[in-house]
């Protein structure tokens, strides 16, 4: 077992860090609330670290990508934290929906995206969930019918999209086959947020922010070759969205400052809250959860430098990572005390977690693939197995009728 | 980075298992409630090699390190094996490092030592401490003198049987005493595999081991590591035996590993099987990488092992329903083990705090820096 960095990767990460010392200073201050001049910051910094090739440090070069492996990133990622500056703006483009693209996407979408998505010119969204259609994904009702032409007309509504307030694309997945069973008529799309007809509405959360939109689609049009990947293939092409989110997630959670040693720092504070049983323990059974974190990720990353695919298990990092960060929270206040809950560190803990648990996947609904795909337990009866989605829509209809 | 097995480890897990597999470690650990003789597996140990795991190969040991103890345990662990490793090998790691003279026949197996325990001091206790007979004030460590050692300490894992006793002491002193010089007192604990005993020392001769308390220190780290590596095997047997069962188990015509409220209870073996295993590695890549970091990571490690394993151990019980319960089934005897290890060294309370204590004094050192 080892930790330490292959000669090439300490060469690697030697060059990172002398990039970064020497350019930290153009840096904008790590993000909090979000305005247009800081969001323009942001996005101006994501612009220098992709021409610094830190950016898509895994996506092939042809693609403007450095071609390297996820221990690449990982040292990047670390360097970053390190240098106490901000990562990217666009984690969802560049890390989930470009990967995206370039899985499914056509050379010409390709050349036309990827490199205004690197560069932050071009911040895109996932237009995946609606009001209906969360844990059961493949629900989705927002619809698409194509013309003659070969053009395409989408309407409907998404939820829960992060950036879509400065988001020039989304990555949509619409119904554009009602009449056939849910997973097998859907297509994914690039959508146009400036198209007529796209409308963004924020949605303010417990702590008052709106970290998220409503967009809805009325009426918009769609030039032709819009679609991602095969028309009515669309499903296969989410997973693979789904795929990225899970490795990002997996990965991530330190990326989002829940670390024993930052809760320790937060913690003695208090000197007599660091002397108190109850407080010793309960952080103690926290602490332990996050450093087992980081070393599950450790091992997810050997997985993936072997070339292996990390596998669903990976979901149960999410929900340790949700169930520690909520428990964090709730002893930073216990000790710090009511003010806490108005302060931006662990107030803003306690009002973001309920939201985030069921974000990436409720916690039920990770348990339940987790348990059929890994220890091969039989799935719940489902009453939707094959049912055209329009007759399944019109059965749903009538039993909420009925009750 | 490679935080992976090596190959050699994989196999040393296999070939732990099949030799553990000659013996029906489990059935005999409910005779062994019932007052039957549990089978002697030391014989197997020694063919294996185990006793001188953490024994230098210049020593007649194997030179491997707390990893691949930690690896065998598990294999102990998941069938339930009596084998009295938990008191030996950190007696032996200690003997080691202070350049014991007769370590060989310890080492090849000939002879066995047992480590009476002291806990090091935290941030509120400023007192190596050992574990008392009962209640929640830990009792003082033994006191090593010059060639004296006095004190008791209750619950010593191996004890009866050994041939000598490493003591840790009153700051972090250590001693080895003949068995035949301190009263041994067995006691038969709630699992029947685990040997267990109260030992005193009145003034019993002890020679002083040239160890800084650093080297004390770690091996109650190691031990607290061999006891959570313990949990893990076990754990994975129940989810093994939990899940089986769920599937083949029919109620309103549906396997009930169908229903949610089962399957994210087995999900949730699962969940804390993947930390405690996350770190297993974590202490394993410390012990021998990163000295410093080994209270924590053994210490988090102890932790959630011993409550996952307390969880699992339950969880088997209640998938199982009634029959999980009863004297026939493994799942009481699994029950027994994780309820009793939980309690041992210092129990998974002292563990959560020894955590909290380490990652608090880190922070003052960095505010402080």
């Amino acid at each position: 077992m080892d930790l330490n960095d292959t000669p090439e990767l300490a060469e690697y990460r030697t060059r990172v860090r002398a990039w970064l010392d020497e350019h930290k200073g153009e840096a904008p201050q790590r993000r909090g609330r979000e305005d247009v001049e800081s969001v323009a910051a942001h996005r101006e910094w994501q612009g220098k670290l992709a021409a610094a090739g830190l950016a898509a440090v895994t996506w092939p070069a042809e693609y403007g990508g450095q071609g390297l492996g996820p221990l690449h990133q990982v040292v990047v990622n670390q360097e970053i934290g390190r240098a106490g500056v901000p990562g990217l703006f666009d984690v969802i483009g560049v890390g989930m929906l470009g990967p995206t693209l370039i899985a499914h996407g056509t050379e010409d979408q390709k050349q036309r995206h990827l490199g205004p998505m690197l560069a932050a010119e071009d911040v895109w969204c996932q237009l995946f969930s609606e009001p209906a259609a969360g844990s059961d994904l493949a629900g989705v009702q927002s619809r698409a019918r194509r013309h003659d032409d070969g053009s395409w007309t989408v309407s409907g509504q998404k939820v829960w999209t992060t950036n879509a307030q400065h988001a020039s694309y989304g990555l949509l997945l619409a119904r554009t086959d009602p009449d056939v069973p849910k997973h097998r008529g859907l297509t994914m799309f690039v959508l146009p947020m400036d198209a007529e007809g796209v409308s963004v509405r924020p949605l303010r959360q417990i702590s008052g922010d709106a970290h998220f939109n409503e967009v809805f689609m009325d009426d918009v049009r769609l030039e032709p070759a819009s679609e991602v990947g095969p028309v009515d293939g669309g499903w296969g092409v989410a997973m693979t969205t789904l795929m990225f989110e899970r490795v990002a997630i997996g990965l991530g959670g330190e990326g989002f400052g829940w670390r024993a040693d930052r809760f320790a720092t937060a913690l003695i504070e208090d000197e007599a809250g660091t002397r108190d049983p109850d407080v010793r323990h309960r952080f103690g059974c926290i602490a332990a959860e996050f450093l087992a974190l980081r070393f599950t990720s450790y091992r997810m990353l050997t997985t993936l430098q072997r070339g292996g695919v990390p596998g669903p298990e990976g979901a149960l990092a999410k929900v340790t990572t949700v169930r520690a960060a909520i428990e964090a929270g709730d002893l930073l206040v216990d000790v710090l005390g009511p003010g806490a809950l108005e302060d931006d560190r662990s107030g803003r803990l306690v009002s973001d977690m309920p939201g985030i648990k069921s974000a990436g996947g409720t916690e039920e609904i990770l348990r339940s693939m987790v348990g059929e795909r890994v220890l091969g337990l039989p799935p719940e009866p489902r009453l939707d197995k094959g049912v055209p989605f329009a007759e399944l829509r019109a059965r749903e209809r009538a039993a909420a009728g009925a009750a | 980075m490679n935080f992976a097995l090596t190959d050699e480890q994989e196999l040393l897990t296999e070939a732990a298992r099949g030799a553990l597999s000659r013996v029906k470690t489990v059935e005999a650990a409910r005779e062994a409630l019932d007052g039957a003789e549990l089978p002697d597996l030391w014989p197997t140990a020694v063919e294996a090699g185990w006793p001188g795991l953490l024994v230098g190969e210049e020593r007649g040991g194997a030179g491997l390190g707390a990893m691949d103890a930690m690896l065998v345990f598990s294999e102990l662990g998941r069938v339930l094996a009596a084998v009295p490793l938990l008191g030996h090998l950190p007696a032996t790691l200690l003997l080691d490092g202070a350049g014991f003279g007769e370590l060989e026949p310890l080492a090849v197996g000939d002879r066995r030592a047992a480590f009476v325990a002291a806990k090091p001091p935290s941030g509120i206790e400023e007192a190596w401490t050992a574990d008392p007979l009962q209640g929640v004030r830990r009792a003082p460590a033994p006191v090593i003198g010059d060639g004296t050692v006095t004190g008791s300490v209750a619950w010593v894992p191996d004890a009866p049987g050994a041939d000598v006793l490493v003591v840790a002491g009153a700051d972090g002193r250590v001693a080895l005493v003949q068995a035949g010089d301190a009263e041994v007192e067995p006691v038969e604990g709630y699992d029947a595999t685990r040997s267990l005993a109260h030992v005193r020392f009145d003034g019993a001769p002890g020679t002083v081991l040239d160890v800084t308390p650093q080297a004390a220190a770690e091996a109650w780290y190691v031990a607290q590591a061999l006891l959570a590596a313990e949990a893990v095997g076990a754990i994975e047997l129940a989810l093994e035996t939990s899940v089986a069962y769920a599937k083949e188990r029919f109620t309103f015509g549906r396997a009930i590993g169908s229903y949610q409220a089962v399957k994210h209870e087995l999900v949730e073996i699962l969940r804390r099987l993947q930390n405690a295993r996350s770190l297993m590695y974590y202490t394993g890549w410390a012990a021998q990488n990163s000295p410093e970091e080994l209270p924590v990571a053994a210490s988090a490690f102890r932790l959630v092992a011993s409550e996952a394993y307390d969880h699992a151990a339950r969880t088997q019980i209640s998938v199982h329903g009634g029959i999980g319960a009863t004297w026939e089934h493994d799942a009481p005897l699994y029950f027994r083990r994780a309820q009793l290890a939980k309690r041992l060294l210092g129990g998974a309370g002292d563990a959560a705090d020894r955590v909290a204590d380490e990652l608090f004094a880190q922070a003052r050192a960095t505010a402080a820096a």
